[in-house]
C-alpha cells in the first residue's frame, strides 16, 4: 500500500500500516523509550531488594563490598563507558550514509562488551573459588557477617541480569552489522541502529548505578 | 451476619461494620432505582429520538465528589481508631507464646505449661498473644474476638484481647499453609478468673490417674498427633498409627527399620531425620513439647493400635 | 515541532463523504486463507481473535475448575477429591483466571481488535510485535500446563514465600516461569498500545475526541508497563529461591518473606486495574451508545482512570494489613485506599447521568452494562468495608474477601467484557446473535452469579476463612446454596456458547453500524476490511456527538492523501459530496 513518493529515497522499509518514514521512526523510537522505562521498573525491584536490606544491614555492606574489586569494577566503568561512545558514532555514522564507519563502529562496541563480560567472568570464578556463591552455597567465611550470603545473592541477581541485557547487546549489534553489510541501512533509516544504541545507554546506565553501589561503599 | 461479639474490642469493629453496611445498602438502593427508573422513564421511543446535550455540571459533579469523600473521611477515621485499640495492648495484659507449625498451634503459659490447640484464657482480663512460627507463614483469627494476626517464621507478632464471657471460641489459621491449613483449628476456652488459676495449677497433673495407655490416647488428640496421623488405617498426611509398632517401615532412601520404642521416640522428637517413603517431611518437632513420661504413654498406646 | 513549521505543515484536506459497503465480499476474515496465514498474521483484528479463542480456552478450564471447588464445598468434609487435590485446584483456578483470563482478556481481545479501529489507522504500530506477543502469552501457557501435568501447584496464586519456597511440592518452577514468561506479553502489549495512540491517530483525532474506550486502554497499557516489570522481576526472584536457594525471601536462609508480598503487591494490586480500567472504557461505550446521547463528564471519566492508575500503585499495602506490617504504613496504606474510591465513584454517576434523558435502547450490551453497575458498586462498597482497618482485621482472608473480588473481577470486570463482546461482535464477524437467547442468558448469569457469591459475605463476616478444604459444619447451607448458584452460571455460560456458535453460523448479517453509534468503528463495513478503512478517515465530530445527525459521521478521504498526522494541525474543508 505504500505510495510512490516524490523524494528520492528508498521506500522499502516503509511498512504499511505507516503513513511515512517519519511516522514510523518516531513511533519505533517512543516504542523504545517505554520499553526502557519497564526495564528501569524490572531491574528497579533488584534496586528495592538491595535498598532494603542495606537499610536493615548497614554494616553488611560495608563488610561484604570489601570482596568486591574496586580496580576491575572501574576497568568495566571505563570500558562500558567507551562502548557507549562507539555506539553513538555508529549511529552518527548510519545518519550520514557511511556504512563502512557505522561496521567499524559496532565491532568495536561488540569488542568492548565482551571486554567487559570476560572480566565480569574473572571476578565471578575469583569469588565461587572462594566459596562466595548465592543463598544457601555460600561457604566463604572470610565475612564476619550472619547475612552476608545475601549480600552475594543481590550482588549475584544484579550483575547477572545485568550481564544477560550485554550479552543480549552484543547480539543485537551482530545482526545489525549483518543488516549493515546487507547495504540495509541508510541516512533515510536507521531505526534499528537507534533504537539498539539506546537500549545499549541504558545498559551503561544502569551499570553505572551498579558499580558505586556494590563496589564503592564507605 | 457477624458472629456474637465475645470481646471488648468488637463492639466497635461491629459499630463500624454496621455502619458501611448500611450506608453502602442505602446509596446502592438509591443507584439500583435511578438505574431502572432512567431506562424506564428514558426508553427509546422512536428511532429518531433527540438527546440533549448535557456534557457536564459542575454543581452537581463537585458534590458527588465531595459527598463520597467526607463519608470515606469518616470511615477512614473509625476504622483506624478501632485498629490503633486492637494494636495498644494494655501494660497489664497476660502474655501467652503462641507457636504457629504446620498444622498445629502451640501455647506456652508463663508456668511451663504448655497446651496443644487449646488456648485457656480468663475473662475481664487483657490476654497478650506473642506468636511466632516455626516453618510457613500462618494466621492466628478467632472470629468471635475479632482479631487476626499472621505468625511468621522470622519475627514475633503480637494480638491482644479481653474476653468479655465465659464459654468457648474457635480459632481458625487464616493464612495457607498447605495440606492441612484448614484442620489447623483451636478452641479458646475463657474460665473465670478462678477456674483460669485453677487450669494454670492443675493442667500439668490433670491426666495422672490415668493409665498410660488412657493417657497416651488423650495425649494424641490434645496434641493434634490425630491431624495427619489416623489410628484406623486411613492415610492421611502422614503414616497411620494402626499397626505401626512392632513392623517393617521403608524409609525414603531405602533403609529398613523395624518401628520399635526409640524409633517412635525419634520419630516425635526429631520427625525429619527418618521420613517414611510416600511421605513428606512436614512434622513439627515435639521436643519441648512432650516430656518422657508423656511419650512413654503415647507409645503405650500406639502398641494398642493393632 | 519547531513553530516555524507550522505554517507549512498545515494540510489543507478535502474531505468527501462516504458511506461505508454494506455486507462487503472481501474482509479480513476470507482475504487471506488457510491456517497458516491466520499463524503468522499481523493484522490487529486476526490477533484479537486468536486471543478470543485462548482466553476462552482459558476461562472454561479454569470454569470448570471453580465448578470441581463448589462441588467438593456441597459437604463440610471430603466430598470427592483429597486436600491436596483441592488445593491443588483453587490454586490453579486463580491463577489461570488471573494470569491467563482476567489480566489479558480486555487489551488483548477487544482492545487489539477495536483500538486501531478507533483510531482510524491501519493496525497497531508494531505488527509483528503484536503478533510475538501472542505466541509469548501461548509459550507461557504451555508453561503452565506442562507445570499442571508434572505435578501441579498448591500455593495459591500468591505464591507466598517460605511455603512456595521451600515446604510446597509440585512443579511451581514451571508455573512462576511460565507467569514470568507472560509477563512480557503483557508490556509489550502495552507498549505497542501506547505508541499506537500517540502516534498513529487519525487526523482530527486530538486528545479530547479520543474514544473513552481508548482512554481506559491508555491507562491500562501505563499499568502494565510500570507494573508488569516488578512482577517479572518477583516471579525471577522466586524461581531463583527455588533453584538456587537465594534466601532473599526465604526465612531459613536469612531472607524476609513479609518481602516478597510487598514485591507480590506491587504489582498484583496495579493487576487489578489492568483487570478493571479497560472494562471502564468499555462501558462508557456502551452507555453512550444505547443511551444515544452524549456522554457525562467526557474528562472526568478519562482522567478518573489515570487517576486510579495513579494511586493503584500506592496502595499495595492494604493486602497486609494483618502481616506485621508497622501501624503507620497500614494508616498510609487505608488513607490512600479509600482515595481510589472516590474517582471511582465519579464514574459511576457519569454514567448515570449520561443515561439521564437519554433514549435508552435496552439491548444485551446495554443490559450487561447495567448489571455491571450495580455488581460493580456492590464490589466498590464491600472495598470500602476491607479498606477500613479494624474491619478489615476481622474479614482478612475471609470469605468476605472472596466474594469482595469476585464482584468486582466476575461481577465488573467479566460482565464489562461481555458487554463489550456483544457490542462489537457484529463488527467483528458481522453477524447478528440472537437477541433473545442473549437476554436470557444475561439474567441467568446474573441471578447464577448473585447466588453464589451473596452467601460468601455472610459467611466471611461471620469468620469462615478462605481456601479451607474442610469447614464447621453451621456453614453447610451456605456453601450449598453458593454451589446451586454457580452451576446455574455455568448454564448461562453454556447457552451463550450455544448461540454465539449459532450466529457464528447462521446468524444474521449485521450492518455496518447496527447500534447507530458515532464511534468510529462504526462508519466502516462489517465484517471489517483487511486494511480497516478503505479510505483514512478524517474526524471532524467527536465520538459522542448524539446530537448531530448520523450523516454527518460517513467520511473519508481519498486514498492517494498520505503524510498526515494527529500531531500536525490540519484544516479539514468538508465537501459535501455523497458517494453512493
Amino acid at each position: 500500500m505504500s505510495q510512490p513518493s516524490s523524494v528520492e529515497e528508498k521506500l522499502d522499509h516503509l511498512q504499511h500500516h505507516f503513513i511515512d518514514s517519519d511516522q514510523q521512526f518516531e513511533a519505533s523510537k517512543l516504542g523504545m523509550w517505554i520499553f526502557l522505562v519497564t526495564e528501569i521498573l524490572f531491574f528497579g525491584g533488584l534496586f528495592a531488594a538491595y535498598i532494603v536490606y542495606r537499610a536493615w544491614y548497614p554494616e553488611l555492606y560495608l563488610l561484604a563490598s570489601e570482596e568486591l574489586d574496586v580496580f576491575w569494577g572501574t576497568v568495566n566503568t571505563f570500558v562500558l563507558i567507551g562502548s557507549s561512545l562507539t555506539v553513538a558514532m555508529a549511529i552518527r555514522s548510519a545518519q550520514l550514509n557511511q556504512i563502512r564507519g557505522l561496521i567499524i563502529n559496532l565491532w568495536i562496541t561488540i569488542g568492548l562488551a565482551l571486554t567487559f563480560m570476560v572480566i565480569k567472568y574473572f571476578e565471578y570464578v575469583e569469588k565461587f573459588e572462594k566459596g562466595i556463591l548465592p543463598g544457601a552455597h555460600y561457604s566463604y567465611e572470610g565475612i564476619a557477617h550472619e547475612k552476608a550470603n545475601i549480600f552475594f545473592s543481590i550482588y549475584y541477581m544484579m550483575t547477572g541480569l545485568h550481564g544477560i541485557h550485554v550479552l543480549i547487546g552484543i547480539g543485537l549489534m551482530i545482526w545489525l552489522v549483518f543488516k549493515a553489510k546487507k547495504k540495509v541501512f541508510h541516512s533515510g533509516y536507521y531505526t534499528p541502529v537507534e533504537i539498539t544504541g539506546l537500549y545499549w545507554h541504558l545498559v551503561d546506565v544502569i551499570w553505572i548505578f551498579l558499580f558505586p553501589l556494590l563496589y564503592l561503599i564507605d | 451476619m457477624l458472629p456474637p461479639a465475645k470481646s471488648t474490642t468488637a463492639a466497635e469493629t461491629d459499630a463500624l461494620f454496621h455502619f458501611i453496611t448500611s450506608t453502602s445498602l442505602i446509596l446502592l438502593l438509591g443507584i439500583t432505582i435511578a438505574i431502572i427508573y432512567f431506562a424506564w422513564k428514558y426508553r427509546r421511543r422512536s428511532e429518531d429520538d433527540v438527546t440533549p446535550v448535557i456534557t457536564h455540571n459542575s454543581k452537581l459533579e463537585i458534590t458527588w465528589s465531595v459527598i463520597p469523600l467526607i463519608l470515606v473521611i469518616i470511615v477512614f477515621g473509625w476504622g483506624l481508631t478501632g485498629y490503633m485499640n486492637l494494636t495498644t495492648a494494655p501494660d497489664d495484659a497476660y502474655e501467652i507464646r503462641v507457636v504457629g507449625k504446620s498444622w498445629l498451634w502451640e501455647f506456652h503459659y508463663d508456668t511451663g505449661h504448655v497446651s496443644v490447640n487449646e488456648l485457656h484464657v480468663p475473662v475481664d482480663r487483657p490476654v497478650k498473644l506473642v506468636m511466632s512460627s516455626d516453618d510457613v507463614i500462618h494466621s492466628f483469627y478467632i472470629p468471635d474476638f475479632r482479631v487476626k494476626m499472621d505468625v511468621l517464621p522470622n519475627r514475633y507478632t503480637s494480638l491482644w484481647f479481653e474476653a468479655t464471657e465465659v464459654g468457648e471460641s474457635i480459632v481458625y489459621c487464616a493464612e495457607y499453609c498447605g495440606t492441612a491449613h484448614s484442620n489447623m483449628l483451636a478452641t479458646t476456652y475463657v474460665h473465670s478468673q478462678e477456674d483460669f488459676e485453677m487450669w494454670l495449677e492443675t493442667a500439668g497433673s490433670e491426666d495422672d490417674d490415668l493409665d498410660p495407655v488412657a493417657r497416651g490416647e488423650q495425649l494424641v488428640t490434645r496434641n493434634a498427633c490425630d491431624t495427619c496421623h489416623s489410628t484406623d488405617g486411613t492415610r492421611l498426611q502422614g503414616p497411620t498409627f494402626q499397626g505401626l509398632f512392632g513392623s517393617e517401615r521403608e524409609m525414603d532412601d531405602g533403609e529398613i527399620v523395624v518401628a520399635d520404642e526409640n524409633y517412635i521416640r525419634e520419630s516425635i522428637l526429631e520427625p525429619n531425620a527418618r521420613i517414611t517413603a510416600g511421605f513428606q517431611p512436614v512434622m513439627p518437632s515435639y521436643a519441648g513439647t512432650l516430656d518422657d513420661r508423656q511419650i512413654d504413654a503415647i507409645i503405650e498406646y500406639i502398641k494398642t493400635l493393632d | 515541532m519547531a513553530t516555524n513549521d507550522e505554517s507549512k505543515n498545515v494540510r489543507k484536506l478535502q474531505v468527501k463523504r462516504f458511506k461505508p459497503e454494506e455486507n462487503p465480499e472481501k474482509h479480513y476474515l476470507n482475504q487471506e486463507k488457510g491456517l497458516w496465514a491466520w499463524m503468522t498474521t499481523v493484522d490487529h483484528k486476526k490477533i484479537g481473535l486468536m486471543y478470543l479463542g485462548s482466553i476462552t480456552f482459558f476461562f472454561f478450564i479454569a470454569g470448570v475448575l471453580a465448578l470441581l471447588l463448589r462441588t467438593e464445598l456441597l459437604t463440610p468434609a471430603r466430598s470427592f477429591m483429597d486436600a491436596d487435590m483441592y488445593n491443588q485446584v483453587f490454586t490453579l483456578h486463580g491463577a489461570i483466571m488471573i494470569f491467563f483470563f482476567l489480566v489479558p482478556s480486555v487489551p488483548t481481545v477487544l482492545g487489539n481488535f477495536i483500538l486501531p479501529l478507533q483510531l482510524g489507522a491501519k493496525d497497531v504500530a508494531f505488527p509483528r510485535l503484536n503478533l510475538a506477543s501472542y505466541y509469548i502469552y501461548v509459550v507461557g501457557a504451555l508453561f503452565t500446563l506442562f507445570a499442571i501435568f508434572t505435578g501441579g501447584i498448591d500455593t495459591g496464586w500468591t505464591f507466598y514465600t517460605p511455603y512456595s519456597s521451600s515446604a510446597a511440592g509440585g512443579n511451581i518452577m514451571a508455573m512462576t516461569f511460565g507467569i514470568f514468561i507472560l509477563g512480557f506479553s503483557s508490556i509489550l502489549t502495552g507498549v505497542n498500545f501506547l505508541v499506537t495512540i500517540h502516534k498513529m491517530r487519525s487526523p482530527g483525532i486530538t486528545w479530547n475526541k479520543l474514544p473513552l474506550n481508548l482512554w481506559g486502554l491508555y491507562a491500562t497499557s501505563i499499568i502494565q508497563i510500570l507494573a508488569t516489570p516488578v512482577l517479572a522481576i518477583t516471579l525471577l526472584l522466586l524461581t531463583m529461591e527455588r533453584m538456587l536457594s537465594i534466601g532473599i525471601f526465604d526465612p531459613a536462609i536469612g531472607g524476609d518473606p513479609v518481602l516478597y508480598q510487598h514485591f507480590f503487591w506491587f504489582y498484583s494490586h496495579p493487576a487489578v486495574y489492568i483487570m478493571i480500567v479497560p472494562g471502564f472504557g468499555i462501558i462508557s461505550e456502551v452507555i453512550s451508545t444505547f443511551s444515544r446521547k452524549v456522554i457525562f463528564g467526557y474528562w472526568a471519566i478519562a482522567l478518573s482512570s489515570l487517576a486510579i492508575a495513579f494511586i493503584g500503585f500506592l496502595v499495595w499495602g492494604h493486602h497486609m494489613f494483618t502481616a506485621g506490617q508497622s501501624s503507620l504504613a497500614n494508616m498510609v496504606f487505608s488513607f490512600l485506599t479509600f482515595l481510589v474510591g472516590i474517582p471511582t465513584g465519579i464514574k459511576i454517576f457519569n454514567w448515570l447521568a449520561t443515561m439521564y434523558k437519554g433514549s435508552i435502547d435496552l439491548k444485551t450490551p446495554m443490559i450487561y452494562a447495567l448489571v455491571f453497575l450495580f455488581l460493580f458498586t456492590i464490589g466498590g462498597f464491600t472495598g470500602i468495608m476491607l479498606g477500613a482497618l479494624a474491619v478489615d482485621i476481622h474479614l482478612h482472608d475471609t470469605y468476605y474477601v472472596v466474594a469482595h473480588f469476585h464482584y468486582v473481577m466476575m461481577g465488573g470486570m467479566v460482565m464489562a467484557f461481555l458487554a463489550g463482546l456483544h457490542y462489537w461482535w457484529p463488527k467483528m464477524f458481522g453477524k447478528m446473535y440472537s437477541e433473545f437467547w442473549a437476554k436470557i442468558t444475561c439474567a441467568i448469569i446474573f441471578i447464577g452469579f448473585n447466588m453464589t457469591f451473596l452467601p460468601q459475605f455472610v459467611m466471611g463476616s461471620q469468620g469462615m476463612p478462605r481456601r479451607y478444604f474442610n469447614y464447621i459444619d453451621q456453614f453447610q447451607s451456605f456453601h450449598q446454596f453458593s454451589t446451586i448458584g454457580a452451576y446455574i452460571m455455568g448454564v448461562g455460560f453454556l447457552i451463550m456458547a450455544a448461540y454465539m456458535i449459532h450466529s457464528l453460523v447462521k446468524g444474521k448479517p449485521a450492518s455496518s453500524n447496527p447500534w447507530g453509534s458515532r464511534a468510529l468503528e462504526w462508519q466502516t463495513s462489517s465484517p471489517v476490511p483487511l486494511h480497516n478503512f478503505e479510505h483514512t478517515p478524517v474526524i471532524i465530530n467527536g465520538p459522542y456527538d448524539y446530537h448531530k445527525p448520523m450523516s454527518e459521521f460517513q467520511l473519508g478521504i481519498t486514498a492517494s492523501q498520505h503524510a498526515h498526522h494527529a500531531d500536525k494541525p490540519v484544516d479539514i474543508s468538508t465537501q459535501e459530496k455523497e458517494q453512493a
